[in-house]
């Protein structure tokens, strides 16, 4: 499969390489060819310099022959021309842009193109894990992978009221010996 | 009238003042802040100091009820999602979009902006006016592309040149409308004899065009 990816930014660079692995001949374009360096080393597609909302760069990019055009630049009204470039001038069979307003996606999605929303993606993510926690987010959300160094909670937060009661010490002062037995014992600084 | 214009650059700030002058009532959507003020200051409070390709601020320019939605920022993706928001979300009638890179215009066309005004392209067609060229120039199209009117300037390499006009096979669909001789335009008869320096305003189909520009313009 022939994929052509607009704008080599984070996003970009990740859709690009990950293809590019699974063995798609992927062209990536992008206005700034420091972008490229995000590829890695390994990345056998092509990459091409100018703007993807420009014909002829589209053209040189081999936008004729491509069978998926993903337009990821940080603009959704780039990505909604690219898109369209590629879907009426150039006849790619299928489009994808990355359109973060999601009204705006509703309205692209009725002119026959896929999209897909940053923000509704994330806020739904954020949402899921706020009421259910990061187990559920299904690996959107990435779960802590060690519980951090304790430092010295900072006075009156939560995190001190809960330590000194775990202590059984709720009413020991702040700074009294109880309340020094949260610091580390090696006397390195505890924080993060 | 009531129109949005969407941009308010140099483009879109004198062609709201003229339609402001015409009597028209007009509504400004303009991103940036400062520029913003600045027209408002000027022109008073018909500016919306935000973003025009989103459906809730072109709401609040009134595009509901707009008859015409003019898209003149610098940056033809935005001229063509606010048009293209335009149209869907509000139903106006007119939508009219700047296109800074020509090549846009027939992308523009495909996807249902009624009209499309490239400053590039009217400043290359009369750059090319002065400029001798040794082709067929374009003048307009019609019918999406399908029809274009064409003007053929002869010099001493045509091939038409000495000929009458009723010895040249036109291609079928086309046809010589005007004939400019010394700055003046006649209708053209099937004896005029061509000569060096005349112009022939013809109407060509898109697809035999190639033909008439051997058969005036030579190869």
């Amino acid at each position: 499969m022939r994929v052509i990816i607009v704008g080599c930014g984070r996003v970009g660079a990740w859709v690009a390489s990950e293809l590019d692995r699974r063995g798609e001949h992927v062209t990536a374009i992008d206005m700034n060819p420091r972008a490229f360096t995000r590829l890695p080393s390994t990345f056998k597609g092509e990459t091409v310099r100018g703007s993807g909302t420009d014909e002829d760069v589209m053209r040189s990019a081999g936008a004729e022959q491509a069978d998926l055009l993903m337009a990821l630049t940080e603009g959704d009204n780039r990505n909604a021309l690219a898109a369209q470039l590629g879907k009426h001038i150039f006849g790619v069979p299928r489009v994808i842009a990355k359109l973060n307003d999601p009204l705006r996606g509703e309205a692209y999605r009725a002119l026959g193109i896929e999209t897909m929303s940053r923000t509704t993606i994330l806020g739904n993510a954020l949402v899921l894990a706020a009421v259910d926690g990061a187990e559920a987010t299904n690996g959107f959300v990435e779960p802590a992978t060690a519980e951090p160094r304790r430092g010295v909670p900072p006075q009156g937060s939560r995190a001190e009221k809960d330590a000194r009661t775990a202590l059984g010490a709720a009413d020991v002062e702040p700074g009294s010996d109880a309340a020094s037995i949260l610091q580390p014992a090696d006397g390195l600084d505890g924080g993060l | 009238m009531y129109v949005v214009v969407i941009g308010g650059g140099n483009v879109g700030y004198y062609l709201t003042k003229e339609l402001l002058a015409a009597g028209h009532e007009v509504v400004v959507i303009e991103e940036e802040l400062t520029r913003a003020r600045q027209i408002a200051d000027e022109l008073g409070s018909i500016v919306v100091a935000n973003d025009g390709c989103e459906g809730r601020y072109q709401a609040e320019a009134g595009m509901g009820r707009a008859d015409v939605v003019a898209a003149v920022t610098g940056d033809d993706a935005v001229n063509l999602a606010a048009c293209q928001i335009a149209k869907m979300r509000f139903n106006v009638g007119r939508a009219i979009a700047r296109v800074n890179d020509p090549k846009n215009e027939k992308l523009f066309r495909q996807l249902a902006i009624d009209e499309t005004v490239s400053p590039t392209r009217a400043i290359l067609a009369v750059i090319e006016h002065e400029i001798p060229v040794h082709d067929l120039l374009h003048l307009a199209e019609l019918e999406g592309g399908q029809v274009q009117i064409v003007e053929a300037q002869l010099d001493a390499d045509s091939p038409a040149i000495g000929r009458e006009l009723r010895e040249l096979k036109l291609p079928e669909g086309s046809m010589i409308a005007v004939l400019i001789r010394d700055d003046k335009a006649q209708s053209p008869r099937g004896d005029t004899t061509l000569r060096v320096g005349d112009k022939l305003l013809a109407v060509t189909s898109a697809a035999r065009e190639a033909e008439l520009r051997s058969l005036f313009i030579g190869e």
